[in-house]
């Protein structure tokens, strides 16, 4: 079809057709997605003008804290809001299906067999009376026309492939009878049980100690391998998003602040609120409290968003900005400077010399001269160097 | 599950047992001699006649001989005078004073009319107040929803009697819709066995049913709220099964629990039914012998199988919860 539209046109831009081999790679492009709920309260813009994609054996990581709309996002790819009580707008497209506005039977098809779902607490996700092998089952028999034996056998293939010792006798056992890194590990065979292209998990390891965290999220690196399957995954763990994202979004107040590939945004991170993530990346003894308040501050309201720049009431650089454009006027999400598909939503001009000499040195100390004070040499140069690139990057563009 | 089932067997006797010593003292805390009414019942009584009977009742001894005497005819059966000699056979509840039969066989012969307004009239209010609340839950928030529970708390803040008159009189009297509503035994037919019965459990069911159907629509909605709901409809299950399968699966255990609980509320529902509709079955017997002179074996022998029935709903509950959820199965 694209060979056919090419002959046909061929007074198309360059551009244009660059954009539809990219979307004709990408399985979910999900396109100015706005999700609001009409509450007593007021309006909730849970999510507002959201953008991405991820191609299939890709990893695209989500990170915000909680209430960012990460979750909310994530289930309008599965078409699972109410349609009553929410106003979906933009367009969501897996495999090229729309979803956004797609009746009931058609979301069904796609449910479980294209879009699988990992959701975060496994003990509640999944249904207490019901054996954990019944709940895998059922998910094959939704899309497969097969037997109660057949998927069945299934079950218990499934829950081998993911790590249960002893899958035969494990099959009828209830999920309250596992462990709760067995349940995730049930739940991740639940949601791979019809090989789906894009599997989408939220959370997975976040009521999960460490060490099983580490496995489970090992154990989806490897089915992703074996499935090539896309992976939305998303977390306030910057740890987890090292690790496996390729991609990496960054919400914040329901709206994309800054995106890139998972290396340049960690290491030239360009976006204050990115940058308080960063430096709140818990030590692994860390409690529970400091993992859940990063920030000083508290998460914007939904109901009436902070004007301009939904960060701006809790951002510590906006002194650098010129004029008052962080209370007035919403950045656009700009590509960066420096790296390809880097975007950010800031104004600030030259964000990543902010980064390397105030946020670097004070995120990691070491960095700074103890006589000093002063960031250390290397420090300054790699400043100086990346200023440099930049200028040539502007310069390139303008070209 | 053996050792729930014997402690589960072990409390319900002594359930009965406390309900039998509370009768049996309440027989005696009264102010009235028992053996009073029984002499008042034919001609004058006379203090000789009271003393003689009080003797013969044994009212003489203390109490825990009597309850002793009573315990032994419930498990082999004794004899009673009161002017003559009554031969009273195992499980024996005692003589009736105003027709001076068993109670036991009078007891067996009142059981089938409750039983079966009891059973019929709580089945439909299961079955229509889940079925309501259920199809409540799913349009919540809708005009339907709102409609129903509109109806349901109008048709629970009238008092239960005056709806059975109401529907005697108008359904039954008036525009003779069930122009008949005489008990017929299950032995006449099932066919008029159920016409009998028909208005009285619809009245019994429907007018119950409305606080089941709120209690539902309740659970309902906090379990179509729940993370498992949300993962059976991202697998792909289509939203019926999704209702009426995962959440009702779930929603329904504190409802079967209610029901346990109100046990003794149908029952007292079956005593007016009874009364309203003519229909000779235990609640009828039981405030017949309450009313003066008082036939005690009688009242006694209706309290003590309320207790049984109550005890026996009870632990039918509890099985069906250890079927309903596997967490309780283990424990
Ligand atoms: N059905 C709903 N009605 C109203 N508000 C909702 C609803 N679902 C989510 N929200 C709100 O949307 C915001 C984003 O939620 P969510 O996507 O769950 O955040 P998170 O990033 O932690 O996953 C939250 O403030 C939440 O309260
Ligand atoms: S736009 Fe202004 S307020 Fe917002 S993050 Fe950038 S500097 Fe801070
Ligand atoms: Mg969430």
């Amino acid at each position: 079809m694209t060979s056919e539209r090419f002959l046909s046109t061929p007074a198309q831009s360059t551009s244009d057709r660059a954009a539809d081999i990219a979307a004709a790679d990408n399985f979910l492009v999900v396109d100015h997605l706005s999700v609001r709920f009409p509450t007593h309260d007021g309006l909730v813009q849970a999510v507002t003008d959201l953008s991405f994609s991820v191609k299939r054996g890709e990893t695209l990581g989500i990170v915000g804290e909680s209430g960012s709309g990460k979750s909310v996002s994530s289930m309008a790819v599965l078409g699972l809001h109410d349609a009553k009580s929410t106003r979906l707008e933009g367009s969501i497209r897996v495999g090229g299906q729309e979803v956004v506005g797609a009746d009931e039977s058609t979301l069904r098809k796609l449910r479980g067999k294209e879009v699988a779902m990992i959701f975060q607490d496994p003990l509640t996700a999944l249904h207490p009376f019901y054996s954990v092998g019944r709940q895998i089952a059922e998910a094959y028999r939704i899309h497969h026309k097969v037997s109660k034996g057949e998927a069945r056998k299934r079950a218990i293939e499934m829950l081998d492939r993911v790590g249960i010792p002893q899958a035969k006798n494990r099959v009828d056992d209830f999920p309250h009878q596992f462990s709760g890194g067995m349940r995730q590990r049930a739940m991740i065979a639940m949601s791979l049980v019809n090989d789906p292209k894009l599997l989408i998990a939220d959370e997975p390891t976040t009521a999960l100690d460490v060490t099983v965290q580490a496995q489970i999220l090992d154990l989806l690196q490897d089915l992703q391998r074996e499935f090539n399957s896309a992976i939305i995954m998303i977390t306030h763990d910057l740890g987890v998003i090292a690790e496996l994202a390729d991609e990496v979004l960054v919400m914040y107040g329901g709206r994309a602040v800054e995106t890139g590939a998972t290396k340049q945004i960690l290491t030239h991170p360009e976006m204050p609120y990115t940058w308080g993530l960063l430096s709140s990346v818990p030590e692994v003894s860390a409690d529970e409290d400091a993992r859940l308040i990063p920030i000083p501050g508290n998460p914007p309201s939904l109901l009436n968003p902070p004007s301009g720049c939904p960060f701006n009431p809790r951002c510590t650089h906006k002194d650098k900005v010129p004029g008052d454009l962080c209370v007035t006027t919403l950045p656009e999400l700009l590509p960066a400077r420096v790296g390809p598909s880097h975007r950010r939503r800031c104004h600030l001009p030259d964000p990543e010399v902010i980064y390397l000499t105030e946020v670097l040195p004070e995120i990691a100390p070491d960095l700074i001269d103890p006589t000093t004070g002063e960031p250390i040499a290397a420090l300054q140069e790699i400043a100086a160097a990346s200023e440099a690139e930049a200028n040539a990057d502007s310069r390139g563009d303008q070209r | 599950m053996l050792g729930y089932i014997v402690r589960r067997l072990l409390s319900a006797g002594l359930v009965v047992t406390l309900t039998s010593m509370i009768v049996f003292a309440l027989f005696f805390l009264g102010p009235d001699n028992p053996a009073q009414p029984l002499c008042d019942i034919n001609g004058k009584c006379t203090p000789e006649r009271l003393a003689l009977l009080t003797e013969q009742l044994g009212l003489n001894d203390t109490v825990y001989h009597q309850y002793w005497i009573w315990l032994q005819g419930l498990f082999v059966g004794r004899e009673i005078s009161f002017g003559p000699i009554y031969q009273c056979s195992a499980p024996c509840l005692g003589i009736s004073y105003s027709t001076r039969n068993e109670v036991t066989a009078e007891l067996l012969d009142k059981f089938p009319a409750t039983l079966s307004l009891a059973i019929g009239g709580s089945l439909i209010y299961l079955l229509v107040g889940v079925f309501l609340g259920t199809m409540a839950a799913r349009v919540r928030g809708t005009l339907a929803d709102r409609g129903l529970v509109t109806m349901s708390l109008i048709v629970s803040s009238i008092p239960y009697y005056v709806l059975a008159i109401l529907a005697w009189i108008y359904l039954s009297l008036e525009w003779q819709i069930f122009p008949d509503t005489t008990y017929h035994p299950l032995t006449d037919g099932i066919g008029a066995w159920a016409y009998g019965l028909l208005l009285p459990w619809l009245v019994l069911g429907l007018a119950q049913s409305t606080a089941y159907a709120r209690y539902t629509r309740g659970q309902m909605v906090e379990t179509l709220g729940e993370d498992y709901i949300r993962t059976a409809t991202a697998k792909g299950v289509a939203k019926r099964k999704v209702i009426f399968q995962h959440a009702l699966r779930a929603a329904i255990v504190p409802v079967i629990t209610i029901f346990g609980l109100d046990f003794a509320f149908l029952l007292a529902g079956t005593v007016v039914t009874e009364e309203i509709f003519d229909i000779d079955g235990i609640g009828q017997w039981g405030i017949r012998a309450l009313r003066a002179p008082v036939d005690f074996p009688v009242v006694a022998a209706t309290v003590l199988i309320g207790a049984v029935i109550i005890v026996i709903a009870n632990i039918i509950v509890d099985i069906l919860y250890s079927f309903i959820d596997p967490r309780v199965r283990v424990s």
